[in-house]
This record gives C-alpha cells, structure tokens and sequence, in this order.
C-alpha cells in the first residue's frame, strides 16, 4: 500500500472522529442533524475509499446504502419529526459543553491506548481504522448519555452505528451480511424509536424523557 | 444393543410414566399403574445389570447420543462402578415403588407426587450412567428439580415450604460447585467428555480446587457438615417413601458423584486430600449422630442419621485416598469397599426404617415420638422390622451395619502403617471419633424404637393404630431379609465390590468366598476374622434356649405384687421415659460444645403453686455459624442495591456507559 492511500482513508476516518466532536457540542436539534449527516457523508466517502483500495465491489454497496440512509432519508426523516413536534427551539445538553468535550477527549485518547497496545501486530491501516472506530462508538454513547431529548439519543445511537460500520470495512474480507444488517438495525431502531418519540409525545405532550421520570415520581 | 443402551430403555420409559403419570394422576387406579411400572421398570433395569454383572463384570460397555453439546454429544457409559451405584439405585428403587404400591393409596394429593416419582428414578439412573460433565450436570439438575418438587408435595405446610426453599437453594449451590469443578477439569481445550478429563491430569492447584468444590459440590448433596442443614428439614417434609429415596438412594448418587470425580477422574490423589475427606467425615459422623439423638421427630432423626452414615462412608473413602496417595493399594481396596458396603447397607436399613416411621406416620398420624409409644402391641410386625433396622443401623451382629462398620475399622487399624505423620495422628482420632458416633447410634437407636414401640400409648391415635397394608410391609420384610444376609453372608457382597476396588483403586481385598465357613477375612487370618453366620447361628440357638429356659422355668415362680406398687406405677403414661427424657444424660455431657446447650431451672417460691419449669435452651451452630452471617450479607447487599431498579433511563445509559470505559480502561493499564 502506498502512503498516499493510506493517508487519505486516514484523513477520512480521523474526519469522522472529528465530526463526532462536532456533534458533541450542538444544542441546537437541527445543527445537530445537520452535522450527522454530514457524518454518514464521510462515513460513505470512507467505505467507498475502503472498496477501492480494498478492491472490493461490495462496499460500493455499503457506502450506497450509508449515504442514501444515514445522510438523506434519515435526517430527513428527523427534520420532519422535529418540526412536526414543533420542539426545534429547544436547547437541551444535561451536561455543559466544557465538561463533555474534555471527556470526549479522554475517551478518543483511550481508544487511541487501547488499540495500539492491542493489535502491534495487525495491519497499520486496519489498526488506526479500529482505533477511531472505537473512538467514534465511544463518542457516540457519550452523546446518548450526555443529552435528555429522545431525537438527540436517536442521533449518537446511530453515529455509534457508524462506527461500527467503519469498523466493519475497515478489516479486508468482512462478508456483505454484515453491512446490511448493521444497516438495517439503524433503519429498524430508526423506525422503531420515531414511533416511540409519537407515543411518548402523546402521552406526556413532550420528548424530553425527564418527563418520563416525573411520571415515575422520580427526582430529576 | 449394547448393554449400556438397553439400559438407557429404563429411564426413557421412566420419563414415558412420568408423563403418562401427569395425564392420569386424577384416576383412582393411577397410584397403583404409576408404582406398578416403576416397580417393573426398576426390576428390569436391576435385572439387567445383574446379567451384566453375572456375565462379564469388567466389560465397560459406552454410547453417544445425538443430544446436548454438539462436539462432545450426550456420552454415557456403564463400568463397574456405574453397575454397583445402578445396583442401589434400582434395588431401592424397586423395593420402595412395592412400598408406594400401598403407601401411596393414603396419599392426599397423588397428582402432587405420582409425576415426579417416575421422574426421580430416572434422573438417578442417568446421573450414574453419565459419561461427559454436561449430561452429568443435567441429569443431576434433573434428579434435584424432581426430589424437589417431592418436597414440595405437601406444599400447605409452611414448615414444608421453608424446607423446600432452602434444599434448592443449597441443591443450586451445589451444583454451582461441580460445576466450576467440572470446569477446572475440562482444563482450557474445555473437553466435557469424561474420557478425556481422565488422561488430562490438572496440576496440584487444579487438583486441590477440584476436591474442595467436590467436597462442596457431592457433599452438599450428601448432607456433610456444615452444608448438611437442608438435609434434615427436606427429607422427612416429602412423602415417607420419597424420605427413604432421598435418603437412602440420593445421597448415594451424590457419593457416586464424589467418587467417580476424585478417585476416577482426578487422576492420583495428593496425601492431604485425604486428610480434609477423613476429618470433615469425622466431624459429619459424630454431630450428625448428636443432632439424631437430640430429635423427637422419628423422620428427622432418620434424616440426620443419614448425616452420620454419610460422615462414615466420607471418612472411610478418605482413607482409601489417603493409602492410595502411599501406594498402599490393598489398604485402600480395604477401604474403598468398606466404603461401597457402608452404601450399600445404608440403602437397605435407611429405607427400611424409613418405611417404617411411614407405616407408624399411616398407622397414628404421628411423627412425634412423644406422642407414640406401645406401638408394638398394634403393629407387631412393623415393630419387628423396624427393629432389625435399628439393630442393622445401630452396627450390631450379626446384621450388615456391623460387617461394613468393622471393615471400616479393620482400614483405620492399618493408619500406622502411613509415612506421615499428621495421617499417622489423625486417622486413629478420628477412629475414636467413629467409635463414639457408633456407640452414639445404638443409643439413638435404643432410644427411636423404645420411645415409639415401647412402652404405653402416649396419645389416643396410637390406641386405634391398626397394622399397615400388605405391600408395605412385604417391602419393609424384603430389606429386612437383606439386611440380615448381607450381615450373614457379607464374602459374597466384597467379592462383588472387587472388581470395582481393583479399577478405581488398583487392588482388591482377598478373595472372600473361599474362605472356610464362610469368614470374611479383611487382611490375614492372624490379625482379624469374622464369621457372620456363626455369630448368627450363636445368638439364635442361645437366645432360643435362654427364651425356652425363661418360659419353661422361670414363669412358674409365685410373684406377689407390693402394695404401694413402688416398682411400676400404673401412673399416667406421660410420666414414661420421653425422647427428651432419654437424650439428656449426652446431652449434659456433649450438649455444651456441640449445641451450646443451656439448662435453666425455674423453681417457684415455697407456697407458690405454679409448677417448676426446666428450660433447654439449644442452638444449631452449623446454622448460626454458617448460614446466617451469608444471609445477613446478602440482605445487606440486596437493601444497598434495590434503588438500581428506579433509576432514569439516562442513568443506566451513564452507568452501561461508564461501566464499558471502566472495562477499557482496566484493558489499556493491564501490565
């Protein structure tokens, strides 16, 4: 492999980390949709750069699928819902900026530890591609847990998801099954959740799930 | 058809009446088709492995099924040791399905127990047949689920229901124990197959994990001390003929399990490891045998008999481990079979006795032995059987309790020959210790059949107790004959155990049957012999001419009766000898360490005309010791972490996620 492949998938994959941060801090519904799909947009440049370099034609098919769901139907999707539920104006991080962005430097230092101590032996590429691929899953459960709107948690759920699948391509020889599981689960979650997002909006006439919580007669 | 899937037929058609037993339970002819066909099934399965036995005893004889996990399949294997287990397990099986063919009648709820009987039966079989750990530890699950839900019978009682609790509590754990042992065995290539655990032997740490969770594991279901205290609230709570197979027969499979694992499968045995097995059944023998003498309840005090007969046969197995470990193999064949007698035996006069508090329990409605008594006068020959289990339990010539007890000790008296000095010390300790636990029985047993046969009715359902059903005691007379011919002819039962000795120990003891008149002699003829049939044939002919000489002259004599009749008052019959009454003289004398037993005495003031009080204040310090600081942990743990279940769904999205950077971080700072 030459350096100047090598050097692009970097690029590409270290993008994604970066834009994981920039999810980190949007309080704003819509700036945050905006910036995951821009995500899934690098995450298909990413597996299409894979299936070249690899040579493999399958991952045309993944990156296909990243770009036409994860960047177009999806955020769609969720535009409609936000604006259906009239919540677009809503500021919701539970915890400040600073504080998140710290730890999310300290979960993408962690992946970086852990993968390089882990896999000296492994493919030089496949090793960075896991190493930020851990850091974008991490970055990505950081967002479910740093935010209390349900339609934000569905959004660092599925930026999880896209880690996974640059994990996936990232490893020569991954079968096609798993792509399209990986992406199908997100469009299930996906639907699944948006149905959910109705009923809680039914019931208690909000999504921020605290609500939920004082229902149960919990202290928040 | 090999033998060991003909044998595989009896199980399987044990489930079949199992299920079939489910359908029809609410018949009225249900009772007697469900024992019927245990009772058959049971004799096929008994009669099977005697021509097994009869044609070629060492064959060992092995099938896989198509079931369980996919590369190690469902193995199962029928040795020497698996046909003298099956042996006990069928006999008693039988023998007690002829009992339920009476007993069960007076059953309230049948549906409640004719299910899991089949059931029962069958898990038993397979646990011996077994030959990989996972259909082991299945069959085993099975066999305690079953007994379990026998337990459970009588559900309305709540003193039951407890009972219930704890035994799956303690059957869980133990088998949580043979698990992990299981696990340590199967080594990192995790091989299940029993064949391959016997040629990988474990280091000395392995091998010392292996027979402590052993210990935990097969002794928990055995009823050693401290893990036997399910042991006697569970078995006399099932129906008296499930209390003798729980007793006389599941606690076997569990020594099978013992067995099959240290001196089969572990490979050689390290000198200690005898040590722990002599010592904890030192201990089992004696408390178990205190705890039995401090009872009133008839079928608790069978219950923690069982505990001492455990201890004897875990002591005497320890010895064998430890001669075997000093490549003594004729010593440890000595013990070994006395070891496989002791089972043998304890299934037959466990069962038998049993039965017998079952028939007093049908008889009265009484398991309290001070509401008993003059029993003898009702059921004559209930009386008379269960005596010859209390003599056979109590080790006394010329019945089976004494030959195998006296092989034990006849194994104990060879300790000095051991190189080391801590066996050389212990073992005769621990000989005194089974003396006294000997000596304990029979007066335990003096006591089970005097308060309840002896003496006057002490409660008005004794005076309208009538004989028991013909089955039951057809039942009760076959393991009484038993008992007194293995006691008479006990060469023919250690020549059976030779070939069981010779695979797992490495020797046998000498060949029995030709000896003259059918002696048994354990190790030479200068140091020790024993001839049952003549100690039999003394004690029959003196005692028939001491009765003729007593009838014929001596009833003849003038008695006259003294008028104040200071000898025997016709007093109330509440003023007899009571249980409690008979247990305090050991009471005072081991009662202070072994139960923390206080007596106070209440005397009213002169002129005062309540009655004075003696209070026994007693403590059961497995329990106190053991169990309840286990519980108290628990319930403090519970308490801290019950408000985890209300929190908010951030919250356990924060803690999974915490809990994953945790674990990452424990992976990058790991050296």
């Amino acid at each position: 492999m030459n350096g100047l492949t090598f050097d692009i998938a970097h690029l590409l994959a270290g993008s994604l980390v970066l834009i994981s941060f920039m999810m980190l801090y949007q309080d704003r519904l819509f700036a945050l949709i905006n910036v995951f799909a821009l995500h899934a947009v690098v995450l298909a440049l990413s597996v299409a750069w894979q299936a070249y370099i690899q040579d493999a034609h399958h991952l045309y098919i993944t990156a296909a699928i990243a770009l036409v769901f994860k960047a177009i139907v999806i955020p769609v999707g969720l535009h409609r819902i936000i604006q259906r539920l009239g919540i677009h104006r809503d500021i919701e991080t539970a915890v400040g900026i600073g504080p998140t962005m710290l730890a999310g430097i300290g979960l993408v230092t962690l992946s970086m530890v852990l993968m390089l101590r882990v896999t000296p032996e492994a493919d030089p590429l496949a090793r960075e591609d896991l190493a930020f691929a851990l850091s974008i899953i991490l970055l990505g459960l950081l967002v479910m847990v740093t935010r209390r709107n349900a339609v934000s948690q569905v959004v660092g759920f599925m930026s999880l998801e896209n880690g996974l699948v640059l994990a996936a391509t990232g490893a020569k020889g991954m079968p096609l099954v798993v792509e399209i599981s990986v992406a199908f689960s997100i469009l299930i979650a996906f639907i699944v959740i948006g149905v959910f997002l109705f009923r809680i909006r039914e019931r208690f006439d909000s999504v921020d799930i605290g609500a939920l919580d004082d229902y149960r007669g919990e202290r928040r | 058809m090999s033998t060991v899937a003909l044998l595989l037929c009896g199980p399987a058609a044990l489930l079949a009446t199992a299920i079939l037993a489910a359908a029809i339970s609410r018949l009225a002819a249900a009772t007697r088709l469900v024992y019927g066909a245990a009772l058959f099934i049971s004799a096929a399965l008994l009669a099977t492995v005697a021509g097994h036995l009869a044609g070629n005893p060492g064959e060992v004889s092995a099938v896989t099924l198509p079931l369980g996990l996919p590369w190690t399949g469902a193995r199962f294997r029928l040795d020497g040791l698996s046909a003298f287990f099956l042996v006990v397990v069928n006999l008693g099986g039988s023998i007690t399905s002829l009992y339920g063919l009476g007993y069960g009648r007076h059953e309230a709820t049948p549906r409640r127990v004719l299910p899991f009987y089949p059931a029962f039966l069958a898990g038993m079989n397979l646990v011996v047949l077994a030959n990989d750990a996972f259909s082991f530890l299945l069959c085993w699950e099975f066999m305690s689920l079953a007994s379990w839900a026998l337990v459970m019978a009588h559900h309305r009682d709540e003193a039951n229901r407890r009972a219930g609790y704890i035994y799956l509590v303690m059957a869980s754990f133990g088998t949580l124990a043979l698990l992990l042992a299981f696990g340590l065995l199967a080594g990192p290539a995790g091989t299940y197959a029993f064949d391959a655990m016997r040629t990988a032997h474990p280091g000395p740490f392995a091998a010392g994990a292996v027979l402590v969770l052993m210990l935990l594991g097969a002794g928990s279901k055995a009823g050693l001390v401290p893990l036997h205290a399910w042991l006697p609230l569970a078995h006399p709570a099932a129906p008296s003929h499930v209390s003798a197979l729980m007793s006389g027969i599941m606690t076997k499979v569990a020594i099978y399990g013992f067995i099959r694992v240290v001196f089969d499968l572990l490979g050689e045995p390290a000198w200690w490891s005898g040590v722990a097995v002599i010592l904890i059944g030192g201990v089992t023998a004696v408390l178990g045998i205190l705890h039995a003498l401090m009872e009133k309840d008839l079928k608790r005090l069978l219950a923690y008999s069982t505990i001492e007969n455990i201890g004897v046969i875990f002591a005497s197995l320890g010895l064998a481990l430890a001669f075997k470990a000093n490549a003594m193999p004729s010593a440890a064949a000595l013990a070994f079979t006395a070891a496989l007698f002791h089972v043998l035996n304890h299934s037959f006069f466990k069962s038998l006795l049993f039965f017998g508090a079952g028939a007093v329990l049908t008889a009265t409605g009484e398991r309290d032995m001070e509401k008993l008594g003059g029993l003898i006068h009702r059921l004559p020959v209930t009386s008379f059987v269960f005596l010859v289990g209390c003599v056979s339990i109590s080790a006394l010539p010329p019945f089976n309790g004494f030959a195998s007890e006296w092989l034990v000790f006849q194994a104990i008296l060879r300790s000095p020959e051991l190189p080391q000095w801590g066996l050389k010390v212990i073992v005769p300790a621990v000989g005194g210790m089974l003396a006294l636990s000997a000596a304990l029985a029979a007066a335990c047993f003096v006591k089970a059949f005097g308060i309840t046969f002896l003496g006057r009715a002490r409660s008005a359902a004794v005076e309208r107790a009538h004989e028991v059903d013909r089955w039951s005691l057809a039942a009760m007379a076959v393991l009484a004959a038993f008992c007194l011919l293995a006691g008479i002819l006990p060469g023919f039962v250690i020549d059976g155990l030779s070939p069981v000795a010779l695979s797992l120990v490495g020797d046998r003891m000498p060949v029995q049957i030709a000896e003259p008149w059918l002696s048994i002699v354990p190790i030479a003829e200068s140091r020790s012999s024993y001839n049952g049939l003549l100690v039999f044939a003394f004690i029959t002919i003196s005692a028939s001419l001491a009765a003729f000489f007593i009838h014929r002259f001596a009833s003849h004599a003038v008695r006259r009766g003294i008028a104040w009749g200071c000898g025997f008052v016709d007093a109330v019959p509440a003023a007899q000898y009571t249980a409690v009454s008979f247990a305090q003289p050991i009471r005072r004398v081991f009662g202070g360490f072994a139960f923390r037993a206080r007596e106070t005495v209440d005397i009213p003031a002169p002129g005062a005309l309540e009655p004075a009080r003696l209070k026994v204040d007693m403590h059961d310090l497995a329990w106190e010791i053991f169990y309840q600081p286990i519980t108290g942990a628990i319930d403090f743990a519970t308490e801290r972490l019950n408000h985890l279940q209300f929190l908010t769904i951030r919250r356990y999205l924060t803690l999974v996620f915490l809990y994953l950077v945790i674990l990452l971080l424990v992976l990058a700072l790991w050296p």
